[in-house]
C-alpha cells in the first residue's frame, strides 16, 4: 500500500450492521456508517440534537474540559438559524477577490520557502504555518498573530499523552478571553469586534456567546485543515503526474479539492444526542444516548461511490459529507476549500516533485476501528518545477 | 447558445445565456442571488437548488438517483426540484425558467 493511502476501517461494519458502538468515557456512541443513514440522521435535528450539554456531541466528549457552548455548532433550530445567519456572510469572505489575493500571496511565499530548504517536516513547518497564517485572514487580525498560534503546536486540545488535555484547552480559552477584552477596550474590524457589536434576535451577543463562536473557529479549523494539507502533500509526493495534470487543467482544481476532502475526511465523525427512543438501521437508540455521524465511513460507501478507495481527482458526481450535511454543515468550508484550491494551484505551478523521507502516521483509536487521519510528522523534500 | 431565465428569491427575473458548462456555473458567473455552488458542482452541497417551471420539465430532464437522494432531504424540495449543477447548458434547455429555491 502507498504511504499516502488512507484505508477504510469501517467497510465490514458498514456493510454488515450499518452501525457500530464504541465507548467514550462511559458515554457510549453508536456510530452511523452508511451515507444515506448519516445524511438522514444529520438532517433530523429534532431526534438527534446538537444542543446537548456543551462538549457532549464531540467525540471524544469534551464535557469535562469545556463549559462554553460552541456557536452555532451546539445550538439547534430555530435558534441555530439566527446565529448562523449572523456569522455566515463573514465566513463567506474567502470568496472575495481581495481575500483570495492575500491567501495566494501567503501560500506562494510558503511554497517558495520550502522549495529553498533541503528538508521540511510538513506538519509543523508547512501545514501548521499555513493554517495559522490563513486564519489571520479569516479573523481579519494582524498577520503577526499567527506566530502565537504556531507556538501552541499542532493541537489545541490533544497532546502527545492524552486525547483531552485540559491545560492546552485553557491556553486557547484564556487567549480568547483576553482577545475579547482587547476588542471591547478598542474595537477594530476583526471577527471579535464584529461579533461584539452584533445582535441576535434583538439582543447583543454576550461575551460568552462571542467566546463560543471563537472557540469553534479556532478548534474546528485547526487539526482538520492541518491534516488535509499534510495529506495533500503526501498524496502529491506519490502522484507527481497529478501535479502536471493540475497544472495543465486548472479547471479541474475544484473537483480535485472535493475528491481530496472526500478521501481524507479530516473529521472522522461528529456526535448527536437522541431526544427520544428511536432506531438507526434497525438498531435501537435510547433517549439521551449518543450517536455519531461517521463522515469518514459514509465517504467510502460503495453503494454511492464508484471505486470509493481510489482518489479520482476529476470525479464528477461526488456527494461526499466531508464538510458535514444539513443545518450544521461546516461553517469554515468556504475558507478550507479556498485554502486547498489555492494550495493545489501554487504547488502545480511551482513544484515538480516531492520526496517522502521518514514519517509517522497519526492513527485514531476507536477501539474496533483504527483509522489513519494524517501524520504526526512527515519529512519531505520539495523539488522545483522546471516545466 | 441557450437562454435561461432565473427567478430570484426577490422575485427578480434575470435572463442570461451561455453555450457550455453547467447551469450552476451560469448562475454563479452572473451573480444570481441564492445560487452559491459551494461544492463547485459535484452534487455535495445542494446550494444550487432550483424549481423548474412546470412546462420545462421535459426539456430539463430528470434528476439522477444521487441527486434525488440529496433533494429528498432539502426542506424546499418539490416535484420540480433540481440541483442545477447537474443540468448541462445545451440548446435543449433554451428558454427554460428556473426559480431559485433558496
Ligand atoms: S453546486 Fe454543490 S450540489 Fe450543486
Amino acid at each position: 500500500m502507498k504511504k499516502s493511502a488512507i484505508s477504510d476501517p469501517f467497510e465490514k461494519a458498514r456493510l454488515e450492521q450499518g452501525v457500530s458502538e464504541i465507548d467514550d468515557q462511559k458515554d457510549p456512541v453508536k456510530m452511523v456508517l452508511g451515507l444515506k443513514d448519516v445524511r438522514k440522521c444529520a438532517h433530523n435535528w429534532k431526534t438527534y440534537q446538537s444542543g446537548a450539554a456543551p462538549g457532549r456531541i464531540v467525540v471524544p466528549s469534551e464535557v469535562h474540559i469545556r463549559d462554553t457552548r460552541q456557536i452555532p455548532f451546539e445550538v439547534d433550530p430555530p435558534e441555530h438559524k439566527s446565529y448562523r445567519d449572523l456569522v455566515e456572510p463573514w465566513f463567506k469572505r474567502p470568496l472575495q477577490d481581495e481575500y483570495k489575493i492575500l491567501l495566494k500571496q501567503q501560500i506562494d511565499a510558503l511554497v517558495d520557502d520550502v522549495l529553498a530548504r533541503p528538508s521540511v517536516e510538513v506538519v509543523e513547518e508547512f501545514a501548521l504555518t499555513l493554517q495559522s497564517r490563513a486564519l489571520t485572514l479569516l479573523l481579519n487580525t494582524p498577520y503577526e498573530e499567527s506566530d502565537v498560534w504556531i507556538d501552541w503546536g499542532t493541537h489545541v486540545f490533544r497532546s502527545e499523552d492524552s486525547d483531552l488535555d485540559a491545560d492546552k484547552a485553557n491556553i486557547l480559552y484564556d487567549y480568547i478571553d483576553q482577545q475579547i477584552d482587547n476588542a471591547i477596550a478598542s474595537p477594530t474590524d476583526d471577527l471579535y469586534s464584529m461579533l461584539l457589536s452584533s445582535e441576535v434576535n434583538g439582543k447583543k451577543l454576550t461575551k460568552e456567546e462571542v467566546k463560543g463562536v471563537m472557540i469553534l473557529t479556532f478548534a474546528g479549523g485547526r487539526d482538520t485543515v492541518i491534516n488535509a494539507v499534510t495529506n495533500t502533500i503526501a498524496y502529491l509526493a506519490e502522484h507527481p503526474e497529478a501535479l502536471r495534470h493540475l497544472q495543465d487543467n486548472p479547471d479541474m482544481t475544484g473537483k480535485a479539492v472535493e475528491e481530496l476532502v472526500r478521501y481524507f475526511s479530516p473529521l472522522t465523525h461528529m456526535g448527536r444526542v437522541a431526544t427520544e427512543d428511536t432506531q438507526v438501521c434497525e438498531h435501537a437508540v435510547k433517549a439521551d444516548s449518543r450517536i455519531s455521524l461517521c463522515w469518514a465511513s459514509a465517504n467510502r460507501d460503495e453503494r454511492v461511490f464508484e471505486k470509493p478507495n481510489e482518489i479520482m481527482l476529476d470525479r464528477k458526481v461526488n456527494p461526499h459529507v466531508a464538510f458535514g450535511f444539513s443545518h450544521h454543515n461546516c461553517l469554515g468550508a468556504t475558507h478550507a476549500r479556498q485554502i486547498l484550491s489555492t494550495l493545489l494551484v501554487s504547488l502545480a505551478s511551482k513544484v515538480g516533485s516531492i520526496d517522502i523521507h521518514q514519517y509517522h502516521e497519526k492513527i485514531e483509536d476507536w477501539q474496533q476501528f483504527q483509522r489513519k487521519v494524517g501524520y504526526d510528522s512527515i519529512h519531505v523534500t520539495f523539488h522545483a518545477n522546471n516545466k | 447558445m441557450a437562454k435561461v431565465t432565473f427567478v430570484t428569491p426577490d422575485q427578480e427575473s434575470i435572463t442570461v445565456e451561455a453555450d457550455s458548462g453547467s447551469v450552476m456555473e451560469l448562475a454563479v458567473n452572473n451573480n444570481i442571488q441564492g445560487i452559491d455552488g459551494d461544492c463547485g458542482g459535484v452534487c455535495s452541497c445542494a446550494t444550487c437548488h432550483v424549481h423548474v417551471a412546470a412546462g420545462d420539465v421535459t426539456k430539463v430532464g430528470e434528476a439522477s438517483e444521487i441527486e434525488q437522494d440529496m433533494l429528498e432531504l432539502d426542506d424546499n424540495a418539490n416535484e420540480f426540484s433540481r440541483l442545477c449543477c447537474q443540468i448541462e447548458v445545451t440548446e435543449a434547455i433554451d428558454g427554460v425558467v428556473l426559480t431559485v429555491a433558496g
